[in-house]
């Protein structure tokens, strides 16, 4: 093994920020042709340390040194790596929307013949690089009108034909489902075949124990160790271990749930496409919630889970047809979303950065802007109490901040979400629904979200996770319903789950839940 | 320099656009030979920016929202113009004059709001759209002529306090308003340094606070002395008194009421804002209400000012007015601003055109001068932000909170330890 070639080496890399030590002596080593996987907590500095290798972080900015393909490397900007076949993607898709595939794909790299693009030349290019991802849409269709597991591969089309050697992957099955994950992993195993280095940054440990052949483990900004997955028999308990620095026993805190009478429910509820008329989201689900009670639903990517908790949440998505919500047996109506506050409810979205969060605010006045109301005195909000109920809430759930009254882009994914958690749980809810609570959150982050999820439940509240992790819902929750385009088409106990029989109901519609 | 990193919250650049105030004062100051200081000037600098200083108040609020207002100037124009005819044909008293004048602003905010915020339009067409409609409308409505107002109104525009009680050489209200306003500077900086302490939030050191407030309270006790001994019959102008008490009204609201926070929170992330339960077309609607009353207030108290109501009326404000709230902090962008920003960003602005005048340089080179001070102030903010420093003032009393960030870091927890204590 040691006689296989070394097509990258990064010796001794430190990394420092005003006042931070980003990346402190690490040192990162990759055989040419393998997969090699990158783990560890947000944080950690993985991401610092491929920005540092692509030249985001240019020469110079950084100490000690990059050996690649036998020489020193002293990158300068992307460029100047791209140039020597290191190419990264990134985890927000680098694509413009409006562009097609085709467009997109030659985006600063434009087969040209004296400034005019040779668009003839551009297609056939296309087509073979599409095909070599196995993409069979027309070159021209536009970017948005392709899912987001195609335009990961655009991405990788588009690395390809800049004739990449070393392949950078950040996160690059966070927003995809769990078939267009399986493709991707399929596709970088595939250009491994072709002799492609790839490099996978990714928190999906149990695709890292599929894929890779090996991975070095960054914790606080230090490279902790090189497991060989084959000759170390590594699995993702050892991984874990590695990344959190002991042994995890159980990736879900234990709990015993106290369900109670039913809390909440919905009847026949029916949904349009917000642009799309004749296209139901929401097929006449019906469903419900007892107290104390945590549930599951679970789905494909595109299935209307997202579309059916944002519709009850105040109309705030679709066109509404018809159905009825009932808190405590009695109807409710929720037409806007201050009215389902009201009513009790609370809705954690998927999408942090651009659905969950004002960036531009601090820590604590995002605390109190679901529920302002309540610290308000005649016309003022009193600051105050403002200050000390962040406080409260920083110390409850711990955040990790310096003080309330940093912003809000400054925390990491898991901090982010647990001010998120904060905000809606100062709305006292008797019902909160949690969209995809762990996206992009580290292994131990998210188990306290987890503890904080079962903690509301035991509080008497009523919680529905969305996940589009089979393990978290299964390991959270105590009962689990399943939708698959726009119906619910079953319901299974805690039980009597597992990720065959879910997976199963998620992908055919059977019969109707009564 | 720790000294002054103490006085000013830890961050100086916070502080920048004051600093170039007080600094662009005091040059202008020596080279006119102490001409800018003088009671007549101050007084004049006041009166000839304040229907701008009024129109920034408005702005601010729009630009927080993520939106913009051209038509600010035209609206001011038209509203003058229908004050003034109506007036003089229907013999109106000033102050249904005024309240009419205020209604029919209403009226075009309720207008411009509906096609911002129910219809969805941006508010660059909508308020571009505006601005020909009014311009049009005044000269329509004034055929183009010059239209004067009565005695009565020109008050709003061009009036003083009045003389009352003893004759002690002074102005007795001015001095009644600058006492008052530096004895409320001192009460407001004891209940914060109180409240901080019974938070247990870190409390700055006594001669911190002590300086502060000596300073804050010798710049308006200064100002009022200037104000006080002017030319007899002069004194603190009531345009000036209007643009103070708007100020602190708008300033309260925008910082410590529920309307404040959702117009920040719908110019930050309209979607999170309408997540939270946040009305964000009625935040929309109310903001483009509230800049057309203004722009009315602004266009009577000019009109109040020159006399009488014309067809140019307020041709360039709204430029002024975007001018005035981006050199105080604001982001294109949206969520980023305060309203004292604004009125430092009018007054610098303000300040710069009469030092120039007061110099002789002429409208030429003033113009030329004032733009790359605008682009100066906003690349140095852009610069700032790009550093990962906080923008210089727009964050500037945002909260209305000195309330100081704890020194040491509080515990953090390691994500290991969290698991350690549950396991």
């Amino acid at each position: 093994m040691a006689n296989e070639p070394v097509i990258l080496q990064m010796r001794s890399i430190t990394k420092e920020f005003p006042g931070v030590k980003a990346l402190s002596d690490v040192s990162l080593s990759v055989k040419a042709g393998e997969i090699h996987a990158i783990c560890g907590e947000n944080g950690a500095g993985k991401s610092t340390l491929m920005k540092v290798l692509s030249g985001v972080y240019p020469h110079g900015t950084y100490s000690g040194e990059i050996v690649y393909q036998g020489e020193v490397q002293e990158f300068k900007d992307i460029r100047a790596s791209e140039h020597a076949g290191i190419v990264i993607i990134h985890q927000e898709l680098a694509l413009i929307p409006e562009l097609s595939i085709m467009e997109n794909i030659f985006l600063g790299n434009e087969p040209a013949k004296r400034g005019v693009i040779d668009w003839k030349e551009a297609r056939r290019r296309s087509i073979d690089l599409m095909a070599r991802v196995g993409l069979t849409e027309d070159p021209d269709t536009p970017i948005k009108e392709i899912g987001v597991g195609k335009q990961q591969l655009v991405e990788i089309a588009k690395a390809l034909n800049k004739s990449v050697k070393l392949l950078i992957l950040d996160e690059p099955t966070a927003a995809l489902n769990e078939s267009d994950s399986q493709h991707l992993l399929d596709l970088i195993l595939g250009l491994k075949g072709r002799g492609i280095t790839s490099i996978i940054i990714s928190h999906k440990l149990n695709e890292i124990e599929q894929v890779a052949d090996s991975i070095t483990i960054i914790r606080d900004g230090k490279s902790i160790e090189t497991l060989d997955v084959k000759a170390d028999g590594v699995d993702e308990d050892r991984i874990i271990k590695g990344m959190v620095g002991r042994t995890l026993e159980s990736r879900f805190p234990d709990h015993t749930p106290h369900i109670g009478e039913v809390l909440f429910e919905v009847k026949d509820w029916t949904v349009q496409h917000p642009t799309v008329p004749d296209r139901l989201v929401c097929k006449g689900s019906n469903f419900f919630v007892r107290k104390g009670e945590i549930v599951g639903f679970a789905g494909l990517m595109g299935a209307g889970r997202t579309e059916l908790a944002r519709s009850i949440f105040g109309h705030s998505y679709g066109k509404f047809i018809s159905g009825q919500t009932f808190m405590h047996g009695k109807e409710v109506k929720m037409h806007t979303v201050a009215q389902a506050i009201d009513a009790g409810l609370g809705y954690v979205t998927e999408d942090r950065k651009s659905l969950g969060l004002n960036l531009l605010d601090d820590i604590k006045t995002t605390t109190v802007s679901a529920g302002l109301k309540k610290i308000t005195k005649g016309l003022v909000v009193d600051v105050n109490r403002e200050y000390q109920v962040a406080e409260e809430y920083r110390k409850s759930l711990r955040t990790k901040t310096p003080s309330v009254d940093e912003g809000v882009a400054k925390l990491s994914g898991g901090n982010q979400q647990k001010v998120v958690l904060a905000k809606w749980m100062f709305t006292d809810p008797e019902l909160l629904i949690l969209d995809e609570p762990t996206r992009g959150i580290d292994v131990g982050a998210k188990y306290e979200i987890y503890g904080i999820i079962q903690r509301l439940a035991n509080q008497g509240k009523g919680v529905i996770v969305i996940s589009s992790e089979l393990p978290e819902l299964l390991g959270l929750s105590d009962r689990i319903y399943t939708i698959f385009e726009g119906a619910i088409t079953g319901v299974l106990d805690k039980e009597e789950a597992t990720q065959e029989s879910l997976m199963k109901l998620m992908t055919q519609s059977r019969k109707r839940v009564a | 320099m720790d000294a002054l990193k103490k006085l000013f919250g830890g961050n100086t650049r916070q502080f920048g656009m004051i600093f170039a105030l007080v600094a662009l004062i005091i040059l202008f100051q020596i080279l006119t030979g102490g001409l800018t200081l003088t009671p007549d000037n101050v007084i004049n600098l006041f009166n000839g920016n304040s229907y701008i200083l009024i129109l920034a108040i408005g702005m601010v609020l729009v630009i927080i929202a993520g939106h913009i207002d051209l038509s600010v100037g035209s609206i001011a124009a038209a509203v003058g113009i229908i004050v003034a005819i109506t007036m003089r044909d229907w013999h109106l008293p000033t102050w249904v004059g005024i309240i009419f004048g205020l209604a029919i602003g209403a009226a075009i905010g309720v207008w411009q709001g509906f096609w911002v915020a129910y219809v969805g339009i941006p508010a660059f067409i909508v308020t571009l759209a505006g601005m020909l409609i009014f311009r049009g409308v005044n000269q329509f409505i004034g055929q183009s002529n010059t239209v004067p107002v009565p005695q009565d109104f020109q008050y709003i525009g061009a009036g003083y306090l009045p003389e009352i009680g003893p004759d002690t050489g002074y102005n007795n209200l001015t001095l009644l308003i600058g006492v008052l306003g530096a004895a409320f500077v001192v009460y407001s900086e004891l209940r914060s340094r109180r409240e901080a302490k019974q938070l247990g939030a870190e409390v700055p050191e006594l001669w911190v606070t002590v300086t502060k407030v000596v300073l804050i309270c010798a710049a308006i006790l200064y100002a009022t002395y200037l104000f006080a001994t002017g030319r007899p019959g002069t004194s603190f102008p009531i345009p000036g008194i209007i643009l103070g008490v708007l100020v602190l009204i708008y300033g309260f609201v925008s910082a410590k009421t529920i309307i404040g926070r959702h117009i920040y929170a719908v110019g930050g992330n309209r979607h999170a804002a309408e997540l939270s339960g946040v009305q964000s077309k009625r935040v929309n609607f109310l903001v483009m209400m509230n800049m057309a009353i203004l722009s009315a207030l602004a266009g009577m108290v000019f009109v109040g000012r020159s006399t009488a109501s014309g067809p140019f009326d307020g041709t360039g404000w709204e430029l002024d007015a975007i001018a005035a709230v981006f050199i105080g902090g604001a982001a294109v962008t949206g969520g980023v601003g305060t309203v004292i920003g604004s009125i430092v960003g009018g007054l610098v602005m303000a300040v710069l055109n009469n030092g120039l005048q007061l110099l002789g340089i002429g409208a030429d080179r003033t113009a030329i001068i004032k733009g790359l001070v605008l682009l100066a102030a906003v690349a140095f903010d852009v610069y700032n932000k790009s550093q990962g420093r906080r923008s210089i003032i727009g964050l500037l009393m945002r909260n209305g909170s000195n309330r100081a960030v704890p020194a040491q870091p509080d515990e953090t927890t390691k994500t290991s330890e969290v698991l350690a204590k549950e396991a």
